[in-house]
């Protein structure tokens, strides 16, 4: 606000209970090996887009089980769908498979779109 | 809630306080936030608990602000804090009290260093002589001001004229303790009732017939810091924390709030304010402000001190309900009465009630 | 005549090894501070990775201590061991002295007194509770709340009072990974609605079939995985919990209510078994475990020629390895008695 010269800061807090996980669910009913990533972040590390962009398939996915959507909502679309991750996944979480059914579940919930 | 397992708590965290004899040492920031505490709790010691209570003109900041504003470099703030260990020595007194949280913090962690390096203690020693040719020696006891009041809170008590109490419910006010950082989360085992559970303020709450309220973002700092609110585009983060308390305190319907620091009844007090400004709310019922005082100007209130007396008049969130609803009585018209003139040319602007 | 030998603690250790010292054929003497042996295993419900009941193993345990040629003194804390030449002289807490040829310490460990960690309101928030606590919940087959009524969001915490320099406990307590998963899939087998989330540092799951049991864990049960220690806990106008932590790899702090919150109590010392090892001249290591002769090839062996060790009272095992290491302390015993 002008009058002060500053205005109240957002948190940065993730308030579980206010957020929703409707698209991790969705994923979730379709694809469980959803549930078994363990954050080991090979997907990441051999991803051609996460090394030129700032996609993070592994913080995406925990970002959207924290129903923290936003961030995922705006980087999705850049997977090229290469399937390197899934070639890599030592818990055999098929990412590939996580990556299109969260577009879908974007598009689902029109409030989301990507 | 079980009270029985803070008790157990409670009983852990006894510190030593001492009995009589003080050397009084001020805030830098107090006298001008709340500049009728320290008036307060001189009077109090002195005229109502008749204890000896000795202040040297010598003393000076003990640099807290400036060491915690990464300007003051430590040695420089443990030869300064050397230096009012010598001019306490000097007036002949053992049992240091400070005022203002931050120094008492800044005491107990230079204490605690020299403890475990004393060579560090030497070496300063050494310094403060060089500088000023003074020697000291440590404080025999070294307890906050607020450790006084809690230990003389029965006192306080039986000399009592009001108490917490909704006069027109006959229920214990509901009241927010809150308490400085410095004041034991250093050192939980220098504070009464450690750092999770502080009972130095709860138990003077309880004992003047109020109701402590646990919230959950109770331990939550006020967002004062130190170079956080003083650069302007820091303050939205400094706001921001006093917010997130008042949202967690707003349904627990507090009376009003008790402080031990000197940041944070500023803090608390003037950010309710600029939250109404700026986004138009309020967190006590009614639509009102939840009124913030310091434990000095509570004390004085439950003694039947003059609010205006107790400089009551500085607040921004106002006061004066709570007055009413403990059964003070007062003069309205008095309040910015200063030897017979009414001062208040300009007052500030209170928070306004939607 | 045969030669005597006394087991100090009733407890899985100490019940092995008084078997097999029988097998071998000694005179036994168990001594037990609690009305019956079975130690911690009394309290417990299930057990991990493979959830088989616990009273499984204690029956197997009486079985092999019951009947002729042991001896179990319950009761009864043994506060000192002395050695005169050959013999050893054991005393109770009551002054009562017995003698043998060769003692096994088998103290095992206390879990970590929760409310220590004082963030977390043990014993001063109403539905925050232990893994201990939880079991007995298991026992009786209802998990509720103070006020009666079910859980739907349950938190766990790993690591409480272990790996944590405050409460003076720098070690892995090991078991507690496992046992919050154990129980993760037993409050939703219970409780079938329930969310249940776990709040872990690392995920220590170095055991058989123990990361298969932490897969089985997200994938059939649904249990939530958060990498963050809960780092303060307060209760809600709700009577809800109220947890923050970080989610480290969201890279955030995190705010949750839940209904309950479990804490996985670490393993320490035993206080009977801190009691007894300072004043018969044990060593004991930082950690304040009984310190074995040698870690490699003396993990039974004390300092004094006679006395050994079983089982927790050298460091956090699991039962598996406290019968293994118990059947060592009896080979040990074996080879003294023969050279005595």
């Amino acid at each position: 606000m002008d009058r002060f010269g500053f205005s109240i800061s957002k948190g940065r807090q993730i308030d579980y209970d206010a957020n929703s996980r409707h698209i991790a669910e969705f994923i979730s009913e379709r694809e469980p090996s959803f549930r078994v990533c363990i954050e080991c972040g090979c997907c990441s590390a051999t991803c051609t887009t996460g090394n030129f962009t700032s996609f993070s398939l592994r913080e995406l996915q925990i970002l959207m089980k924290r129903g923290e959507n936003e961030k995922v909502r705006e980087n999705i679309k850049k997977c090229m769908l290469c399937g390197k991750c899934t070639l890599v996944c030592p818990r055999g979480v098929n990412t590939r498979n996580v990556v299109t059914l969260a577009r879908q579940a974007f598009q689902k919930f029109p409030a989301n779109a990507v | 809630m079980k009270i029985e397992g803070k008790k157990a708590i409670w009983k852990d965290y006894q510190k030593e306080i001492a009995e009589d004899k003080f050397y009084y040492v001020r805030s830098c920031v107090r006298q001008n936030f709340f500049p009728g505490s320290e008036t307060a709790f001189l009077r109090i010691m002195r005229d109502v608990l008749k204890k000896d209570v000795f202040e040297n003109p010598c003393h000076t900041t003990c640099t807290g602000i400036g060491y915690h504003g990464d300007i003051v470099p430590v040695e420089t703030t443990m030869t300064v804090v050397a230096r009012q260990f010598a001019l306490m020595t000097e007036s002949g007194y053992e049992n240091l009290l400070p005022s203002c949280i931050t120094s008492f913090g800044l005491y107990t962690e230079i204490l605690d260093t020299w403890h475990h390096f004393p060579e560090v203690e030497e070496k300063i020693r050494k310094q403060l002589r060089k500088a000023t040719g003074r020697e000291f020696k440590v404080p025999k006891n070294l307890a906050h001001a607020s450790d006084v009041i809690y230990k003389f809170r029965k006192e306080i008590s039986a000399k009592a004229k009001y108490r917490l109490i909704n006069k027109n419910t006959g229920e214990p006010l509901k009241v927010v303790d809150h308490i400085g950082c410095h004041y034991a989360k250093m050192f939980p085992s220098k504070g009464v009732g450690g750092a999770e559970y502080p009972y130095v303020l709860a138990g003077m709450v309880e004992e003047w017939g109020g109701q402590v309220i646990d919230y959950p973002e109770r331990r939550h700092c006020c967002g004062f810091g130190f170079r956080q609110y003083l650069i302007q585009a820091n303050r939205g983060f400094s706001i921001a924390c006093s917010k997130e308390k008042f949202e967690s305190m707003k349904p627990y319907k507090p009376d009003m709030i008790i402080t031990n620091c000197p940041g944070c009844p500023m803090f608390l007090d003037r950010w309710q304010y600029v939250i109404n400004e700026m986004e138009g709310k309020t967190y006590g019922a009614d639509g009102e402000g939840i009124p913030v005082f310091t434990y000095e100007e509570v004390a004085g209130l439950v003694l039947g001190f003059d609010p205006w007396d107790l400089g009551l008049q500085m607040h921004q969130t106002d006061c004066e309900p709570l007055l009413r609803k403990i059964g003070i009585e007062y003069d309205p018209e008095a309040k910015y009465v200063l030897n017979g003139v009414n001062t208040n040319v300009n007052a500030s602007t209170y928070l306004e009630v939607r | 005549m045969n030669k005597h030998v006394v087991v100090i603690g009733g407890g899985v250790a100490g019940m092995e090894a008084a078997g097999q010292l029988r097998k071998t054929g000694f005179e036994v003497s168990l001594f037990e501070k609690e009305e019956k042996p079975g130690g911690h295993l009394n309290k417990w419900y299930k057990l991990f990775p493979d959830r088989r009941p616990s009273s499984e193993v204690k029956e197997y345990l009486d079985n092999i201590t019951s009947g002729e040629g042991i001896k179990i003194i319950t009761g009864k804390t043994i506060e000192k061991i002395v050695q005169n030449k050959n013999q050893f002289h054991i005393s109770d807490k009551e002054g009562s002295e017995y003698t043998a040829d060769a003692v096994i310490v088998a103290t095992g460990f206390d879990l970590f007194k929760s409310a220590r960690k004082e963030e977390y309101g043990y014993g001063i928030y109403d539905n925050v509770i232990t893994s201990a606590d939880l079991e007995e919940m298991f026992r009786k087959g209802s998990i509720t709340l103070v006020n009666g009524r079910t859980p739907e969001t349950i938190g766990i915490v790993h690591c409480v009072g272990s790996r944590d320099e405050k409460m003076g406990n720098l070690y892995c307590s090991k078991l507690c990974c496992v046992t919050a998963v154990k129980q993760a899939i037993e409050i939703r087998e219970h409780l079938p609605s329930a969310k249940v989330f776990c709040f872990y540092m690392d995920m220590r799951m170095g055991g058989a079939y123990y990361e298969e049991l932490y897969r089985e864990a997200q994938e059939e049960w649904g249990v939530n995985f958060i990498r963050g220690k809960v780092s303060e806990v307060s209760e809600s106008i709700n009577n809800r919990l109220v947890i923050k932590s970080e989610d480290t790899l969201a890279g955030k702090p995190l705010k949750m209510l839940v209904d309950m919150l479990v804490l996985m109590a670490g393993m320490e010392m035993s206080e009977e078994g801190l009691k007894l090892g300072d004043s018969s001249g044990l060593k004991r290591g930082d950690n304040r475990f009984f310190s074995p002769a040698d870690h490699h090839f003396g993990s039974n062996k004390s300092n004094l020629k006679g006395i050994y060790y079983a089982g927790t009272c050298t460091m956090p095992m699991n039962i598996t390895e406290t019968i293994s290491h118990a059947r060592a302390a009896v080979m040990d015993v074996i080879e003294y008695l023969k050279e005595s």
